[in-house]
């Protein structure tokens, strides 16, 4: 028989408000095998865990129930505890009385009693523990980048300075994201090229990185210090090792009417292409959809003009298989499809535009070599309209719900650019609220209404038209004056929202890392654990996790950096003792258990067992506990009940069933 | 293919074109409309107030009586269709309301939403389709240039009325191409036309109306179409200038060669 204390824990009033503590250790002390029971303010504080330790060594217990938040918060605190005590920590069960109970609950005699119930269910189990003995797994020292923005550019950077190696992935042909489709950066206005690009050749020259470019992750097997992952390299239909970059074959490529995504399709690229002249590698992909060759088996003018013969039409996707003790997500963000939002007319008209093609407009190597020009007739725009928060922050069914942080202040920038540059411009910025936090922000937003007279109007714009002048109307409403204004522009920029990247979801599962309503990975704790995904080595950098600005995103990616060194720093993990194991006399080898095991971690014998009395050789399931992550899929998957979990038996899932419904 | 028909007040009075056209149509393309008997006003404004019933208790009459001959409910006047898609919504979702509406009506059976609401733009568009009104169309309206004039009864909200894109609409417009005609994409195609506002301030509505119209004959429009009576009547009484406004369904028939 266990002796067995209960913890009541009043979570100051997060618990104690809702659920009546007091009678929670009134109920619980006659429960079989309870011997004592306590509630305190709070459990998890050095008093409580004394509080623990002290009734452990004082009534000789041999397993604890801690009634408190979920075991996600605190059941390694409460294991060390335990520990400290003498007591074996898988004596440890927790109660999660908060999160299941009293957050959710409002009426206190209805907590209280589901509060026992829970309680009880966790002593009934207690009751069945048995101490066990975590093992260790050896941790692959090398790190995985999914991203080769400036997220995972930083975070690769990081990781490989510290002296480990690092494989980024991204899948588009060269490093660099959104952030090198950028003019300049506020609030220093520094060029983002000339930022940027130091840090792709960095990355591209560091001997401990390596770059896997227009590639993609196929699959993660594995788990944290031990990720297998297949990686695909598609087929470029360029031989990377020949190519010099000379761009010749994309200047002859005859097939040119497909949109340049570098430059947000406002010009063409040739069907052979390198994304801009700083890419990394600095090597052409042949877009096989556009490709005159791959449509007809004609052309192969690019193979002609290749002095290097680096064209290959034959070329194949590569698999590449590599182990990685953790993984940096890095995924970014893109720009939310404004055409939902035509009262804008942004379909109709080309001088409606998203701020991120402006940025290309603006930028000395877009469609316009970096002069402001109409995109109807390439004429000089003498007013422009910026409007903020189109798909943010809204409540329709075409808005995201959420402020994408970053709008506001590269708007001012526009804003500020095009002043300085053309102050015969009259700039005007419709927003619902300016919001600079940051350093140097606020200052930089109030430079732009102070010194460079942009006019900054408080309201939203409900509709903009084409005039017969072929200029712009602007239908908003100013409400800080109460009145509808109507302004006539030749340009209208939209400060469209960001979303996450649409790969994220099939990444987010091969990993299973968890993701938000809006696509945005989940991480571990919203304050104290930022940079981690709740699964094990998996690490979050940049605004895949949510919306964020340069200086944001490389300190996040240099966040998640240090986790990883610090999770490739060790030589050896701590492996969780709960893992699978087969009753050979129950097994009838139908391999249900191995179909359903997500980890590879179930293999077959043939071994000779004694079956009351009666030896035969039988195939049987044997369970590699180095693999086995104690998901518990194959206990329920076996249909003659052969499979068990250590610390969740079949038998202690029925007894906390039992306990519950009693 | 056989519907419920709602036609409503207007379409028995000053819209009766909207209403005989449509019929005629319909009866071409092989839809059977069957007139709801003794059918009642809809209650011609959506009632906005959270707790309101009384105004909603003819437009479930309606619904009900469609779902008691198991067909969907074919409106054609926008406002009608904007109050009768709504009140269905509102007793398929919030629960207060039907069972306030269920226990005033006593029906013989409780009604919770049951029947599918259908303009008869949509019944063209996802029943009949417009390809096979291509198909049938006798007398194409060939070089016609045609301004859809949408309103606001039809497209918002759009969560709840889900008839088209509330800032890019394209049904009306794939209807004019069906009939032959061209169609003409206009800014103020999906903009309120200021009817509801004709006996309160007659220069608002007509200020209002006079962009629309202006917006339209900007882009090139020869003519116009709509599906609301007081639209029309707005446009028409009270815009300077109108361009020809007809109801969708004359230029239906005039294509199906049943004018």
């Amino acid at each position: 028989m266990q002796r067995i204390g209960v913890f009541v824990c009043w979570c100051g009033s997060n618990i104690a408000a809702t659920v009546d503590v007091d009678a929670v250790v009134e109920a619980v002390k006659n429960e079989p095998g309870v011997c004592f029971a306590k509630n305190y303010q709070y459990m998890c504080s050095e008093a409580g865990q004394a509080l623990i330790k002290d009734a452990i060594k004082e009534h000789n217990l041999t397993g604890i129930v801690v009634c408190s938040c979920s075991p996600r918060m605190h059941e390694a605190t409460f294991r060390k505890t335990a520990e400290q005590a003498g007591l074996n920590p898988y004596m440890v069960e927790i109660a999660n009385i908060r999160e299941h109970c009293s957050w959710i609950h409002k009426d206190m005699k209805e907590a209280t009693e589901k509060a026992v119930i829970l309680a009880r269910a966790a002593i009934a189990k207690v009751n069945l523990n048995a101490p066990l003995q975590a093992g260790e797994s050896a941790v692959t020292k090398r790190a995985l980048v999914i991203g080769g923005g400036i997220a995972g550019l930083q975070s690769a950077i990081d990781i490989a300075d510290a002296g480990y190696p690092v494989d980024i992935v991204e899948k588009s042909p060269t490093i660099g994201g959104k952030m090198a489709q950028l003019d300049k950066t506020f609030p220093t206005l520094d060029c983002a090229a000339c930022i940027l690009t130091p840090k792709m050749v960095e990355a591209a020259q560091h001997p401990n990185i390596t770059l896997y470019t227009y590639s993609e992750v196929e699959e993660v097997k594995g788990f944290v210090g031990n990720f297998n992952v297949k990686i695909k390299k598609k087929a470029r239909f360029v031989d990377s090792t020949k190519c010099t970059g000379c761009a010749v074959c994309t200047a002859k490529c005859p097939s040119r009417k497909g949109g340049n995504e570098f430059n947000c399709n406002l010009d063409t690229r040739g069907a052979v292409y390198i994304p801009f002249a700083q890419a990394v590698p600095n090597v052409a992909t042949i877009d096989t959809e556009r490709c005159i060759h791959f449509k007809t088996g004609k052309c192969g003018i690019c193979q002609k003009v290749c002095s290097a013969g680096a064209i290959d039409f034959e070329q194949k996707d590569e698999f590449i298989e590599e182990k990685y003790g953790a993984i940096v997500v890095a995924t970014g963000f893109e720009i939310l499809d404004v055409t939902k939002f035509d009262e804008f007319q942004y379909t109709k008209h080309p001088d409606v535009v998203t701020s991120l093609e402006l940025e290309r407009i603006m930028n000395a190597a877009g469609p316009t070599k970096g002069t402001l020009l109409r995109m109807s007739n390439k004429e000089h725009p003498h007013d422009i309209v910026f409007i903020q928060c189109v798909g943010s922050r809204g409540n329709t069914c075409r808005d995201k719900t959420y402020c994408s942080k970053i709008c506001c202040m590269y708007t001012a920038k526009h804003a500020m650019l095009i002043r300085e540059k053309y102050p015969d411009v009259n700039v005007h910025v419709f927003y619902i609220d300016v919001r600079t936090p940051g350093k140097n922000f606020d200052e930089f937003y109030r430079r732009a209404v102070e010194q460079y007279n942009v006019d900054y109007i408080k309201g939203m714009v409900g509709k903009v038209w084409e005039k017969e002048n072929g200029r712009l109307a602007v239908q908003g409403v100013d409400l800080i004056s109460n009145r509808r204004i109507m302004l006539e522009t030749d340009m209208v920029v939209l400060a469209a929202a960001i979303q996450p990247s649409k790969g994220v979801r099939n990444i987010a599962t091969m990993l299973t890392a968890s993701i938000d309503t809006n696509d945005f990975l989940t991480e571990a704790h919203p304050k104290l654990r930022p940079v981690e995904s709740p699964t094990a080595g998996v690490f979050l950098s940049g605004v895949c996790q949510g919306p964020k600005d340069i200086p944001e995103t490389v300190s996040q990616a240099g966040a998640a950096a240090v986790k990883v060194v610090g999770l490739l720093a060790k030589d050896k993990l701590v492996t969780n003792p709960c893992t699978a194991t087969p009753n050979e006399l129950m097994c009838n080898g139908c391999s249900s258990c191995a179909r359903v095991c997500p980890y590879g971690a179930i293999d077959y014998v043939e071994k000779e067992v004694n079956d009351h009395g009666k030896r035969e050789v039988r195939r049987l399931a044997t369970v590699n506990s180095a693999l086995c992550q104690g998901c518990g899929a194959c206990t329920v998957a076996c249909p003659s009940g052969a499979m068990d979990l250590k610390g969740f038996s079949n038998r202690q899932i029925m007894a906390e069933v039992d306990a519950i419904c009693r | 293919m056989t519907y419920s028909y709602f036609p409503g007040c207007t379409l028995k009075t000053k819209g009766k074109d909207l209403d005989s056209y449509g019929r005629k149509a319909a009866e071409k393309l092989g839809v059977v409309l069957e007139e709801l008997e003794d059918w009642q006003c809809c209650g011609a404004v959506y009632p906005l107030a959270e707790d309101e019933i009384a105004t909603k208790l003819s437009s479930v009459r309606a619904l009900a009586a469609a779902k008691a001959k198991e067909q969907p409910l074919i409106t054609l006047c926008s406002a009608c269709h904007h109050v009768i898609k709504r009140v269905n919504n509102d007793m398929k979702t919030k629960e207060d309301i039907a069972l306030r509406v269920n226990n005033y009506l006593k029906l013989d059976e409780a009604y919770n939403g049951e029947t599918d609401v259908l303009h008869y733009l949509e019944m063209l568009r996802d029943k009949v389709g417009f390809d096979n009104i291509k198909k049938m169309v006798v007398n194409p309206l060939k070089g016609r240039k045609i301004a859809a004039y949408y309103g606001c009864m039809l497209l918002r909200p759009s969560k709840e009325m889900q008839f088209d894109d509330s800032e890019n609409p394209t049904i009306m417009e794939d209807f004019i191409r069906a009939i032959g005609a061209e169609p003409v994409i206009y800014a103020f195609r999906n903009e309120c036309c200021g009817g509801y506002m004709t006996v309160n301030d007659k220069a608002l509505a007509s200020k209002m109306a006079n962009k629309v119209i202006a917006s339209a004959k900007q882009m090139g429009a020869e003519e116009m179409i709509t599906a609301c009576p007081l639209c029309l009547y707005n446009l028409k009484e009270n815009g300077e200038d109108c361009l020809p406004i007809y109801y969708f369904t004359e230029l239906l028939a005039e294509a199906l060669g049943v004018k």
